[in-house]
């Protein structure tokens, strides 16, 4: 019998994962932002996990939400990334110096 | 070992495996597809908590678009991959410590009583006839009408957004206005000039 916190230890791992990925690729930002996906992903399976466990659907619509305004977040941040690949030739954070005072 | 507890375990398994080529992948294009790989594999654990409606839109919405414009993204720029690996080596160390303390603090909490089995609780098993997407919309469309709405506004200034930023007129490229070559008139182009005859030298 599978119980709350077999879910949420897998949430745990997956978004350790992603902060180890979000450091192990300073160099690049692509990875970096799916690095923020799969963070994303760990916290909407702890709230599904919550919400059929506690039999409330209320978690299941925050989840909803989150993957709106994730789907609009990874927009912005591509069409962003790409406006900044024209501009310096790079997508290496490190070179992401323009607005140093 | 019951039937849905090996499932979740396959599937786990597949999703950590996943998550962890994602981030140690070279190449981007590798690592979008893995991506794709662990989205995948938390649908099917979505199903196996009964949430069918989100395990669908997970496989439609992130990787029917949102992988599929990152896969489109990573091959429309260049980048030069031996440049990426450089770094990796150096913050290797820093970023397995951060991970392992945050994974033993966040398993700490997790696996604390509050959230054994006895304070939970069974889950409520549904009858067969039940729709998850039903009672959701049902949910949705009521107590939660305004956030829906907002979340329309979200999506709508996504795309106003994601469209003004990479918008880019380029005034050295050559090009037909069909509009201003149909409404020339005969006076801007031909011009008739009176003259005397000449002789030939």
């Amino acid at each position: 019998m599978l119980a709350l916190t077999d879910y949420l230890t897998l949430g745990a791992i997956l978004f350790s994962i992603s902060v180890v990925g979000i450091f192990l690729n300073r160099r690049n930002l692509i990875i970096m932002l799916m690095a923020i996906e799969l963070m994303l992903l760990a916290v909407n399976m702890n709230f599904i996990a919550f919400s059929h466990f506690h039999g409330n659907l209320d978690g299941q619509v925050f989840v909803f939400f989150i993957l709106t305004v994730a789907a609009a977040e990874a927009a912005i941040g591509l069409a962003i990334l790409i406006v900044l690949f024209r501009n310096r030739r790079t997508i290496n954070v490190n070179d992401l110096d323009l607005m140093k005072g | 070992m019951a039937f849905d507890t090996l499932v979740f375990y396959v599937f786990a398994a597949v999703l950590v495996f996943a998550a962890l080529r994602v981030v140690t992948c070279r190449n981007p294009v590798h690592a979008a597809l893995f991506l794709v790989l662990a989205f995948l594999n938390s649908a099917g654990l979505w199903l196996l908590l009964e949430a069918e409606f989100l395990a669908m839109t997970l496989v439609l919405v992130y990787v029917g678009a949102v992988m599929v414009l990152f896969l489109f993204v990573v091959m429309m720029l260049d980048v030069n991959l031996t440049e990426m690996r450089a770094g990796m080596r150096r913050f290797a160390p820093l970023g397995l410590g951060v991970g392992v303390l945050l994974l033993v603090e966040m398993a700490l909490i997790v696996r604390s009583s509050a959230f054994s089995a006895d304070q939970v609780g069974d889950p409520v098993r549904h009858a067969a006839d039940y729709s998850n997407t039903k009672a959701l919309g049902s949910v949705l469309y009521t107590d939660y009408v305004y956030a829906f709405e907002i979340a329309a506004v979200i999506l709508l200034l996504a795309i106003i957004a994601a469209i003004a930023l990479t918008l880019r007129k380029r005034p050295e490229t050559r090009y037909q206005d069909p509009a201003r070559q149909v409404s020339v008139r005969r006076e801007d182009r031909v011009r008739l000039i009176k003259m005397p005859a000449e002789k030939r030298g």
